[in-house]
């Protein structure tokens, strides 16, 4: 519950199944295989096979990561991940988390897990030693030796792809940079404030990693951005026009990791974020001709494409022709690219600078903006609203059998 | 395994351990600031210790922090020794590096007070022959510490004792690398090693043997890369390996050129490689120039010798 009201998380999710594997003073096996055996015997306890599963929480202390683990117990897309902090703490807040995720429809079986190897591997109080490298680790270390080792590269890679797929050349990605910089030239705030730039300085910059140029990269950056949130009740009640979150929703795709999911599908789109957009599309019932704005997490030009064609906003392979139509406002802050790079954060800032009117680059009556997280990673994206016009659901949620929004 | 491998004579090292017992460890150390009440009230509330005594008097047990220096250190530099400054740089020599403080035991003559000044010296009070415990391997080094305050009053004795040891292996954890040679650690230019762990194992073991090994699943059949526990088609972790036939095709492919990779020479093209088999694996590419690497390019497997530890599957391209 809250600090000062009862909750109403009560008696709306039930633990189903329960799993471990021996306790022992050395498993002779890694945290990984742990975990996923642990996982597999708590869905045989409930008598659910991993492809129901749509939700995993952990610690953040665990060295297991929620994609790495359904990557190795068959499961497929997730449509909820979260991770608790401060060690024992957690433990039951990750099934508080569980049941957030079943009580709103947001997942519908989640698993909760912790595994390692305490007694064998590290152990508190001694010191630094060695110790098996992680899955997360060792993920990465398919790449490494070969050379393969910045985030542009791990890009390049899809974004390669892309272009042979459709018979594009590299200079496409000019038109998401292009549009970006043309915003933050008129936002002062921005890095590039008062420096737009031209498709022909896109394709004259240097290469980074082919096919990447520099004007393809986001620059990096120093700073903090912050978010409140409480509910649209209160919300009416506080000075600022309220952003209401119209729906939000996570996503990670079968096969995924971080960055590097080059072992999946045909590498020309971003599949966790498709599950994001079948999430968002869904709950709210808009579609992307609703949509005034939007917000594409933009690191790196390639991945604002792929995200355009997983959202429907244009078809496969069709989104720079799409950018450069100028038909959506994308990016009215500058983007990553533009105004800063501070992890999408400060693009969830500009949607509500939409919402509320107040955009440097304001489009006029903006009432839906659509934001993005993160791409090449288990992501997010969210929905948001001016008040009295976030969602049709409720309109047709019995017509869908999707979840109202009206409880 | 239990490490009792120092590499030197352990009745040689003793006597030149020994030798430093009775010898100072610290001198002429001076309480930074004097015994006061906002720092007993602090050491207080941190300790949830409510005695109405303090702070007209300091707890007892606070003794060491008046000797020490804060974060910064005693101005004017530490009063430790030099001869306990070799004594610890003599036990990290044999490999004793690592440290871990076991115990303490205190005397309190009398109570200190708001006002009082300390000073302090130190002696190395014995060090214990070689012993082993599940840290380690180590010997552990007592230091006594007398505390005086005023015109020389004894206010407090403090028995300090820590293991100097040599860090034991967790217990079937893989093998430390064989220790490099010279020359080769402190090379920025060696390229990142492979991440290796239990799970992943097999396939570095394949490719010393020359062999690309994928995994395949014992239930669905389906071929799998990277290597990981279970099969992400049907959850199941029973698996086999097997070698994979060596041929297969660019599916994408990069160029690196910035910014400067040290163990690399860029312009170079980094390959994404479609086996045969139906599995992909990042590798590099060898025999076309970095800028006629093309997607659809059969490449054939060979292995590349980088350096004396390390060997990588990569593969040979043929230009169209």
């Amino acid at each position: 519950m809250s600090a000062r009201k009862p909750d109403t998380l009560g008696g709306r999710a039930a633990i189903v199944g329960i799993g471990a594997t021996e306790f022992s003073k050395d498993s002779g096996r890694s945290e990984l295989k742990l975990a996923v055996e642990a996982v597999q015997a708590a869905l045989d306890d409930a008598g659910l096979a991993p492809a129901d599963v749509d939700g995993l929480v952990t610690f953040t202390m665990d060295t297991s990561p929620e994609i790495t683990v359904a990557q190795a117990c068959g499961i497929g897309d997730l449509t909820f991940f979260s991770r608790v902090h401060y060690g024992g703490g957690a433990a039951c807040a990750t099934v508080q988390q569980a049941a957030l995720a079943v009580a709103t429809g947001v997942a519908e079986v989640v698993v909760c897990y912790r595994a390692f190897n305490e007694r064998s591997g590290r152990r508190f109080g001694s010191g630094v030693e060695h110790r098996e490298p992680s899955a997360e680790g060792a993920a990465l270390g398919w790449s490494l030796p070969f050379g393969l080792l910045t985030p542009a590269s791990w890009v390049a890679m899809a974004a390669q792809r892309y272009l042979y797929a459709y018979g594009l050349k590299p200079e496409v990605f000019g038109h998401v940079a292009v549009t970006d910089r043309r915003h933050a030239a008129t936002n002062p705030a921005a890095y590039f404030h008062g420096k737009p730039i031209t498709l022909a300085e896109h394709a004259a910059s240097r290469w980074i990693v082919e096919p990447l140029r520099l004007l393809d990269c986001c620059q990096e950056t120093d700073g903090g951005q912050a978010i409140v949130v409480t509910s649209v009740e209160r919300a009416r009640d506080l000075p600022r026009p309220p952003a209401v979150i119209t729906a939000a929703a996570q996503g990670a795709g079968r096969g995924q990791e971080q960055m590097t999911s080059f072992y999946r599908d045909d590498l020309t789109g971003l599949p966790e974020m498709g599950v994001v957009a079948g999430q968002l599309w869904r709950a709210s019932g808009l579609t992307p001709a609703d949509i005034d704005v939007a917000i594409l997490y933009d690191h790196f030009t390639p991945f604002v494409l792929m995200q355009l064609e997983e959202f429907g906003f244009c078809g496969r392979g069709e989104a720079a022709g799409f950018v450069a139509g100028d038909a959506l406002p994308l990016n009215t802050h500058g983007g990553q690219l533009g105004e800063a790079y501070l992890h999408g954060m400060n693009g969830i800032a500009e949607a509500v600078r939409q919402i509320r009117g107040s955009s440097v680059n304001q489009v006029p009556g903006a009432a839906r903006a659509l934001v993005t997280a993160g791409t090449g990673v288990p992501t997010s994206g969210l929905l948001l609203g001016a008040d009295g016009c976030h969602a049709r659901v409720s309109a047709v949620s019995g017509r869908r059998g999707a979840p109202s929004l009206v409880i | 395994m239990t490490r009792d491998d120092l590499d030197v004579d352990p009745d040689e090292l003793y006597g030149r351990l020994k030798a430093y017992e009775g010898r100072t460890a610290a001198s002429g150390g001076t309480g930074r600031d004097p015994v006061n009440e906002p720092m007993i009230r602090h050491w207080c509330e941190a300790m949830g210790d409510t005695n109405p005594a303090y702070p007209a008097v300091a707890p007892p047990t606070m003794l060491q922090a008046w000797t020490m220096g804060g974060l910064a250190g005693h101005p004017g530099g530490s009063a430790r020794s030099e001869a306990y400054d070799e004594l610890l740089a003599l036990l990290d020599d044999v490999g004793c590096t690592s440290v871990v403080a076991t115990d303490c035991e205190q005397e309190y003559p009398r109570p200190l007070r708001p006002g009082d000044r300390v000073t302090f010296d130190a002696v190395i009070e014995s060090v214990s022959p070689r012993k082993t415990t599940r840290l380690g391997t180590g010997y552990f080094v007592t230091t006594r510490m007398n505390v005086r305050a005023g015109d020389g009053e004894l206010v407090g004795t403090h028995r300090f004792r820590i293991l100097k040891y040599a860090p034991a292996r967790p217990k079937n954890a893989p093998k430390p690398e064989p220790a490099p040679k010279p020359g080769l650690t402190a090379d920025p230019a060696r390229r990142p090693r492979p991440v290796i762990n239990r799970d992943n194992a097999g396939f570095w073991e394949g490719v010393a043997r020359h062999q690309l090994l994928i995994q395949r699943c014992l239930d669905c059949a389906t071929p799998r890369f990277p290597w990981l526990p279970g099969c992400g088609a049907c959850g199941s972790l029973r698996w086999e390996a097997f070698e994979a036939s060596g041929t297969g095709t660019v599916f994408s492919y990069v160029v690196m050129h910035h910014p400067p990779f040290p163990a690399f020479d860029p312009p170079y093209a980094v390959a994404l490689i479609e086996l045969a088999e139906g599995v992909r694996m990042v590798s590099g590419i060898t025999g076309v120039p970095y800028d006629k690497v093309r997607i659809g390019m059969p490449v054939e497997l060979e292995f590349l010798r980088v350096d004396e530890e390390l060997e990588l599957p990569v593969f040979r391209g043929a230009e169209a």
